[in-house]
């Protein structure tokens, strides 16, 4: 077992749930987490996959921006000061995937931004919450109250029988489509519910008073279709998805572009948009908009059974030759029932269907390039 | 006759005569979690003691499998290749990793007895 210091890690308040639900718990960004239940990692993503699974998410930085001169719109002006996307075009009740970057166009995070009707609600990484409170602090103290909802935790509930499961406590849930997000009660608790989530399914994510967390996740742990998933799952699932783990896929190193999530960023900020420019490393990022970028996030497929996993180095050919990229993420996927992959590879090597190797052990393996998301997302648009 | 023995990177060997099977203990498996993949060493490869002879990798991650004792590999187990997930049906069965042909018998006085493998994982 992993030594690790108990008592620095900090608990989410569903920790004692996790416990008695027999959670395997680790380290993670600073919280003492489940990696997985007694079902096993293969089990609880195929379950989730299959009918729902539930994730607690507390660990993620949830923050209110209230405008200071009570317009929305003021914040979200101010807030496309620090990202790439259309943030004023995010109507309310609706919300949209965003970046935070830097000068040089890197990514400091990658977050959800909701419009409430009368401000703006974040959720951001656990690993990151302090940087991005701090960073946004900096910047919209002028325009925004930066208020971190630090007494609040976050249950994610995710697959085809997500919305029957939620619908039981809450009526609003059938009537939201993909990427709404509102305060809504759940079992009679007041929550802030959006229909979005980390692994390719349908499914909700739920914020919730720390004080009634326990008991709405026991409340959806009753229904027979929904069972506990814990860290380990959860990034099988969202790899089979083909979205990005900060710190792994995207970093402050990785342009948006880069990373090939041009469509996270709106025409109206891009060259000749109405808002064109005006957030950090504008000059980078639009550069690599307007001529292309020397690199490109990509998704990798292996021939073989063996699993290439993060760091594995790719080469263009079976021997020699430097590493031309290398794996950013990658594993076993359930729901393949093969290994999957992301990395970074040079633009004339991204085409689908180019194929490369992989240093594992020693031995280059087969890859190709292969389009993501690999297993078919199930948004209810 | 055979006997078994346990290394404490929890790996397990039954001895018959002067081989040795080798497999991953039912502790072991548990702690890896869901197997999806082994990879076995070739057969005629000359293992030294503690060295990476084989790998399983769970959902989760990859670990080495360590040669317990110095030998020649004589004969890999094909139907735990083609199916992974016996480690966690039949850790200290059906899913043997390789038949190793012991060099030095000496080697062996350093592993555990199932006692006091019990003893080292309890």
């Amino acid at each position: 077992m992993l030594a690790h210091d108990q008592d620095s890690l900090k608990r989410t308040p569903l920790y004692d749930l996790h416990v008695s639900l027999g959670g395997k718990m680790v380290p993670f960004a600073g919280y003492d987490m489940p990696v997985q239940y007694p079902a096993g990692v293969l089990k609880e993503h195929l379950h989730t996959r299959a009918a729902a699974g539930l994730f607690d998410v507390s660990h993620m930085g949830q923050i209110r921006l209230l405008p200071k001169s009570g317009k929305v719109e003021d914040a979200a002006r101010a807030l496309e000061r620090l990202v790439p996307q259309d943030i004023v075009a995010i109507a309310p009740g609706r919300q949209r995937y965003a970046q935070f970057t830097n000068a040089d166009g890197g990514i400091l995070d990658d977050l959800m931004v909701a419009n409430f009707g009368d401000h703006l609600f974040l959720v951001v990484n656990a690993a990151c919450k302090d940087a991005d409170e701090a960073h946004l602090r900096a910047n919209l103290t002028g325009d925004c109250v930066i208020e971190p909802l630090a007494d609040r935790a976050l249950i994610a509930l995710q697959g085809p029988k997500a919305e029957t499961a939620l619908a039981k406590l809450c009526a609003a849930a059938p009537g939201m489509k993909f990427m709404d997000a509102g305060p809504h009660e759940v079992a009679g608790f007041k929550c802030f519910v959006s229909r979005s989530g980390y692994t390719g399914e349908d499914g909700f994510e739920i914020s919730v008073p720390a004080g009634d967390a326990e008991r709405l996740a026991k409340l959806l742990l009753e229904n027979p279709d929904v069972l506990p998933i814990g860290l380990g799952a959860r990034d099988s699932l969202r790899l089979e998805a083909g979205l990005c783990l900060y710190g792994h896929d995207i970093d402050t190193a990785t342009t948006p572009v880069e990373a090939a999530l041009e469509w996270s960023v709106q025409k109206s900020r891009r060259s000749g948009g109405a808002r064109t420019g005006g957030f950090p490393g504008a000059d980078k990022i639009l550069a690599h908009f307007d001529n292309g970028a020397s690199r490109r996030r990509v998704g990798l497929r292996a021939e073989g059974r063996a699993p290439v996993r993060e760091g594995a180095l790719l080469f263009a050919g079976e021997a020699g030759g430097a590493p031309i990229g290398q794996v950013t993420s990658g594993g076993f996927g359930p729901s393949l029932s093969a290994p999957v992959a992301m990395g970074y590879v040079p633009t004339p090597l991204a085409a689908l269907g180019t194929k490369l190797f992989a240093e594992v052990r020693g031995q280059r393996l087969p890859l190709t390039v292969a389009a993501m998301p690999f297993v078919k997302n199930t948004y209810k648009r | 006759m055979t006997t078994t023995l346990y290394t404490s990177d929890h790996e397990w060997l039954a001895i018959d005569g002067d081989v040795a099977t080798v497999g991953i203990t039912d502790y072991a498996q548990q702690q890896l979690g869901d197997v999806v993949f082994v990879e076995l060493p070739k057969v005629g490869r000359s293992l030294k003691k503690a060295e990476a002879a084989a790998v399983v990798e769970s959902v989760k991650a990859a670990s080495d499998v360590y040669a317990p004792v110095t030998g020649e590999v004589l004969e890999t187990n094909a139907e735990l290749a083609a199916e992974p997930a016996l480690v966690n049906s039949d850790a200290q069965g059906k899913a043997w990793f390789f038949k190793i042909k012991i060099a030095d018998k000496s080697e062996l006085g350093g592993l555990m007895d199932e006692a006091a493998y019990k003893a080292h994982t309890a």
